[in-house]
């Protein structure tokens, strides 16, 4: 069955130089990650420094490709739902939502309005997690390393609330086409409306350790300026295209899942830079928890999944299990997959990371025939060899935590 | 507002564009060789400032053009999307014009449909693969390659001479359970996609 081989790794260790040879005069190469820490994953920057000076900075991805898209092109619409989880892994839930709303738009399907709240609802209470340990990573970057242990005790209690709501902790895979897998459990809302309550000011804590902080004020202001023009023209999204002056909110813009019912404010960073992005976020979280409130307070009653869509969502359990129609049905959703009409449509939700877009071609039938998935870290990333040069190599960490990227949905 | 005024007037002004029907955004088709144009001017004079996604589809060996690009725009003016089909003429060698001097974004996405599918962009200033490694021999999203993969060559060619390793093909024993989407059911439902051999019994056994 398996061997065992002895090997050298003398030479292997020192591999990477291929990189670093081309270079003449004073100038120096400098190779960072696929594994570094500053790097949050496994992205890869080839440097060409000046002394401390960055003169290039080219990112080498795909450390973490696991090619998502040809999976999906393999099965059925919801067996991909758990491979969603696995793109930004630090907002399955939002993952989730999105891929659902994108084959339920293809479907022309409706869900009720207590199943858009409960999405509404986990999107939101992913998004205040992503944020969370975003800023937490972002002062460690800088050298703060206590409000990440704030940030982190409060996410710890998010995903108590995700694990009761959805079994998992991580891998939520919460979502089908056409519903939720289950409906909140009972008090689990009262819960939710604690935590919210009580987080303001776990984040006014955080504040106060980073927002007036001189070394974080001097690390992060005017570091990494995107202007408008740029940040527009190198396709941003999500809180990094909102700090650079740019009002685009796709939950303001292009309403899904009844947004539009919700009162809330889109902050608008002026400058652009490290500490823009860094107060966004910030007040995003703000707005999120006002948003969670607002659902909350209105939860309403009724199916949490599309009962009309017999081809599309398999009932509850204790139905499969009473009744030869419902059985029959599940049988069909499974074996067939939900039977979605072709065509082909795009659609992408305002995730925490930006704008994550589904673009599916479907040519009948339970499994999509192409699937390309739009992820925002990717297009994030693209602006780092304009952004990097010019900037000390010390400012690399502070530019790239406040970037907030994930290397699972960057390489899919 | 994306409705049927603009896209009327946006149709006669580029009397090259074909109209597509769609079911979300307004969708137009335009041959490669005009499309650099027509999106200079998306973005110069019809207000489409952010490209947010260049991707490409295969549509089978036994499809007359079996390349295609599609772009998807987003307006901040007209707050809402378009889309723009392009055909690659040439199944071999399929090509597209490279949109990159005119939407930076476009740079990356249009590796990935180089890396992906190879069809090549001309005068893209670093057309090279992205996700996969440099020296890679096949284009994976291509329908004619397996989902397992296809036993290839290390990347580093240094260890691949100390250890005789490959990259080889994911083991499908057991699963993924796949579903082939078409045919009898007996076929269509999900299952291990190579049940030909077990964790008791090897392969070639």
């Amino acid at each position: 069955m398996s061997t065992t081989k002895e090997i050298s790794i003398g030479d292997i260790a020192s591999r990477g130089s291929e990189a670093v040879s081309k270079i003449e005069g004073d100038k120096m190469a400098l190779n960072v990650g696929p594994s570094h820490p500053t790097t949050h994953g496994v992205l890869r920057l080839i440097m060409e420094l000046d002394g401390d000076l960055i003169n290039k900075c080219e990112p080498v991805l795909g450390y973490l490709h696991r090619g998502d898209e040809k999976i999906a092109e393999n099965m059925t619409y919801n067996q991909f739902v758990p491979y969603t989880d696995r793109l930004d892994y630090l907002a399955p839930l939002a993952n989730n939502v999105a891929y659902a709303l994108t084959v339920e738009k293809l479907a022309n399907l409706v869900v009720p309005a207590r199943c858009q709240a409960i999405r509404v609802l986990v999107c939101e209470m992913a998004r205040i997690s992503s944020h969370l340990l975003g800023m937490g990573v972002f002062g460690m970057d800088a050298g703060a390393w206590t409000p990440f242990m704030y940030t982190f005790t409060e996410r710890e209690k998010l995903y108590t609330l995700f694990e009761e709501l959805t079994g998992a902790r991580f891998t939520t895979s919460f979502t089908r086409i056409g519903g939720v897998a289950r409906d909140v459990p009972d008090g689990w809302l009262g819960r939710v409306e604690n935590f919210v309550d009580d987080l303001p000011k776990a984040i006014s804590e955080v504040e106060k350790l980073l927002t007036r902080n001189r070394i974080f004020l001097d690390r992060t202001e005017g570091i990494g300026e995107i202007s408008k023009e740029d940040a527009l023209a190198y396709g941003l999204t999500g809180p990094n295209l909102r700090a650079s002056g740019v009002d685009l909110d796709l939950r303001k813009d292009n309403p899904y899942s009844g947004y539009e019912q919700y009162d809330f404010d889109v902050p608008i960073g002026t400058r652009g830079d490290c500490y823009d992005r860094y107060l966004v976020r910030i007040e995003e979280v703000h707005q999120s928890i006002r948003i969670i409130k607002q659902v909350i307070k209105n939860f309403p009653s009724g199916a949490w999944y599309a009962e009309d869509a017999k081809k599309i969502f398999a009932p509850p359990k204790e139905k499969i299990l009473s009744s030869m129609e419902e059985l029959i049905q599940n049988f069909m959703i499974v074996t067939e997959g939900p039977q979605i009409p072709s065509g082909e449509v795009y659609f992408e939700a305002e995730n925490p990371k930006g704008a994550l877009g589904f673009y599916i071609v479907s040519k009948g039938g339970g499994v999509p025939y192409r699937m390309k998935i739009r992820a925002p870290s990717f297009c994030n990333l693209s602006i780092l060899e304009k952004l990097a040069p010019g900037h000390f190599l010390s400012d690399i960490t502070v530019i790239l935590g406040s970037l907030d990227f994930v290397m699972g949905e960057c390489d899919r | 507002m994306i409705d049927e005024e603009f896209s009327t007037e946006l149709l006669g002004n580029h009397p090259y564009l074909s109209h597509r029907d769609s079911i979300d955004w307004l969708t137009v088709e335009s041959p490669p060789e005009k499309l650099f144009q027509f999106l200079q001017s998306l973005r110069d004079l019809h207000g489409f400032d952010i490209l947010i996604d260049l991707t490409a589809i295969d549509h089978g060996e036994e499809h007359e053009n079996r390349f295609s690009t599609v772009v998807h725009l987003y307006s901040l003016v007209h707050r809402g999307y378009m889309r723009v089909h392009s055909v690659c003429s040439d199944n071999d060698n399929p090509a597209m014009p490279s949109a990159a001097e005119i939407y930076p974004a476009a740079n990356w996405h249009e590796r990935e449909a180089y890396d992906m599918f190879g069809i090549k962009f001309t005068d893209h200033p670093n057309l090279k693969r992205i996700l996969m490694w440099d020296d890679y021999p096949y284009f994976p999203l291509r329908k004619e390659f397996p989902l397992a993969g296809i036993d290839t060559p290390l990347p580093a060619a240094d260890v691949a001479e100390v250890t005789d390793a490959t990259v080889e093909p994911a083991p499908m024993m057991g699963g993924p359970f796949v579903s082939s989407g078409s045919g009898p059911m007996s076929d269509s439902e999900p299952r291990a996609k190579d049940e030909s051999w077990t964790e008791e019994m090897e392969k070639g056994t």
